[in-house]
């Protein structure tokens, strides 16, 4: 580039917005299709997905991908409007799939009623739990999170409760699989535009400012670690949740709940998907979970094409998809001479 | 005024392990009235009011306010109380607007008691109630700056946003540590009228102050601290010609240029 000193990219903002983030003054039918349909183009493709995939196969993965994007959600909320890294997304699922599965078996409830209850009950245990690591910040908080669901499954083994290493077997499954798909599906989107309201709600700015100066929130006359509780009730509501359908997915219960994977892979499809940005990450697991599973042809060589994807999407998009795309989309640009 | 002290500090003290930030001060100021602190750098200023407010536990010693010993609250209990602090670093909420810094004091349970809030409906949201505290304190309404975000803003407006953070609060006292520093001399001097005007809305203010011009203009009694021990308390005439605080100060220009100026 002989000339690249003399030209620089400019970047001018789309101009319908005024003001501030969010707030816009919409002046004909295109400005309000500029706002509306990248939101129905997300809505209506969710909802399309399962008609147009070949097989009962691709469609549970499709199943799969809206729990990891539940879970995706719960760790995107927790780290970048709380600022807590929270690898404990396998103790979630743990817990709220346990509570689930032991509400089918022994009381037999129908999967209607045990989802929701074991959502609530699981956020409020998972809560509990947490509360004396809400003081912790940053690596510290991500330590002791991953140490969690470790120690439950290992206390459960050793135990030998809920079924050991066997799990719980014979839970219910969904009446069938179109109402498996549909209802987790409308479940990612309730939850996306839900927690995209609630952060931009007067108590989501206060989540916001704990993570920016928790020291100034607490200067405010606000107790953080009461609000840090309620961040955490949401964000566990959620894993626990998707470990609730998980069970009634696989109709069994056991210790690979606790797997990392539910930790690991969430983190992963944020970091494809864009931090913060609460769509990026579902998008991520869009993206991430049916790329794991097309190279299961490769056998044992999945895991290091499957590394490699990851390492581009890290080194060559670090911002995420979601973040790159809101950019093109929002702003134009244009190369001016200086 | 009245005859009790709002606030009573009876012989707090501070360690941290070897060091004694603050060695037994004891203070008191009236309701309604200016207290400037002054000292040389390390003499336990800041810690004092971090003391006070419970951003740190004294090692001994008592805090009274309004007669209610607050020496062991925790910091959010204390501001709930109505002692709010500003931050010598100032504090903001980087990634949020400078008018949505202000959604988070009026989201607390002291504003939402004493009407800092006004409660919504036709009186307007908190986005409203803070953009009206922020023209108070020196945002231009009808500008960009309340709407721009916190990170762009320079330290004049930071400052501002501090104690805009505390008045949304409706506080009874306002600890303000170096609102003055950094500042250019023609925003130090827009900001003196502003904190007149506190006093005048019956706030009381103890100021944290290395700009002893501007302080001795505003407050009514001045306290000076030295290696954490107090040296002497009175008028800032009384005070500049006490010879302890000269040889705290020895040497430093700006004391001889003031006292030649009282």
């Amino acid at each position: 580039m002989a000339n690249s000193e003399q030209r620089r990219r400019e970047r001018l903002d789309r101009g319908i917005k005024v003001r501030a983030d969010g707030v816009y003054a919409l002046m004909s039918w295109r400005e309000l299709a500029y706002l509306t349909v990248p939101r129905l183009v997300l809505i209506l493709g969710m909802l399309i997905l399962p008609l147009v995939m070949p097989g009962m196969y691709w469609q549970r993965v499709i199943t799969i991908v809206c729990i990891y994007a539940l879970l995706a959600l719960s760790f995107d909320f927790l780290a970048h409007y709380l600022g807590l890294v929270c690898l404990g997304g396998a103790f979630f699922v743990g817990v709220g799939g346990y509570i689930a599965a032991i509400l089918n078996t022994s009381l037999g409830l129908p999967p209607v009623v045990t989802i929701p209850v074991a959502t609530l009950i699981g956020a409020v245990i998972c809560t509990l739990l947490l509360l004396p690591c809400l003081p912790l910040r940053g690596v510290y908080f991500a330590i002791v999170t991953l140490m969690y669901p470790l120690v439950l499954a290992r206390i459960i083994e050793a135990l030998d409760i809920f079924g050991g290493t066997d799990g719980v077997i014979g839970v219910d499954s969904f009446a069938n699989r179109w109402v498996e798909q549909y209802a987790v599906i409308a479940l990612v989107l309730l939850f996306l535009f839900g927690i995209r309201r609630l952060v931009n709600l007067d108590i989501g700015l206060v989540f916001r400012a704990v993570m920016d100066n928790d020291q100034a929130v607490r200067a405010s006359g606000m107790n953080i670690s009461f609000y840090k509780a309620i961040a955490v009730f949401i964000a566990s509501a959620l894993g626990c949740l998707g470990g609730a359908c998980l069970v009634h997915i696989y109709m069994w219960a056991g210790i690979s709940l606790f797997a990392l994977d539910f930790s690991i892979l969430p983190i992963a499809a944020t970091v494809i998907g864009g931090a913060g940005t609460l769509v990026g990450p579902v998008l991520g697991c869009i993206i991430l979970v049916p790329i794991s599973e097309l190279l299961r042809e490769f056998g044992t060589l999945r895991i290091v094409f499957y590394s490699l994807i990851l390492v581009g999407f890290v080194v060559f998009r670090s911002e995420g998809i979601m973040v790159y795309g809101e950019r093109k989309y929002h702003q134009f640009q244009k190369w001016v001479k200086v | 005024m009245s005859e009790q002290p709002i606030l009573e500090v009876q012989d707090v003290s501070k360690a941290f392990g070897g060091i004694t930030a603050l060695n037994r001060v004891s203070l008191h100021v009236n309701a309604g009235e200016i207290l400037g602190v002054i000292g040389p750098n390390g003499s336990g200023k800041t810690t004092l009011i971090n003391c006070i407010t419970g951003f740190i536990k004294m090692s001994s010693g008592r805090v009274m306010f309004r007669g209610k010993d607050i020496s062991w609250k925790k910091a959010h209990k204390i501001a709930d109380m109505g002692v709010t602090r500003t931050f010598q670093i100032m504090r903001p909420y980087y990634s949020l607007p400078a008018y949505k810094n202000l959604v988070i004091p009026l989201f607390s349970p002291r504003a939402k008691r004493t009407g800092g809030w006004r409660g919504g409906g036709k009186l307007g949201d908190r986005n409203t109630v803070s953009i009206d505290i922020l023209e108070e304190i020196g945002f231009e309404r009808d500008s960009f700056v309340p709407y721009k975000m916190a990170s762009t803003l320079p330290t004049g407006y930071l400052k501002r946003l501090e104690l805009a953070r505390c008045l949304a609060l409706k506080p009874d006292i306002i600890m303000c540590d170096e609102v003055f520093s950094g500042l250019s001399m023609s925003e130090i001097a827009s900001m003196v009228p502003l904190i007149e005007r506190l006093q005048m809305d019956g706030i009381t203010l103890i100021m944290i102050e290395h700009r002893l011009r501007e302080l001795f203009q505003v407050a009514n009694r001045v306290m000076v601290l030295n290696f954490g021990v107090k040296l002497v308390e009175g008028t800032a005439e009384e005070v500049m010609a006490n010879e302890k605080v000269k040889e705290a100060y020895f040497g430093s220009q700006e004391v001889e240029e003031v006292m030649t100026y009282a």
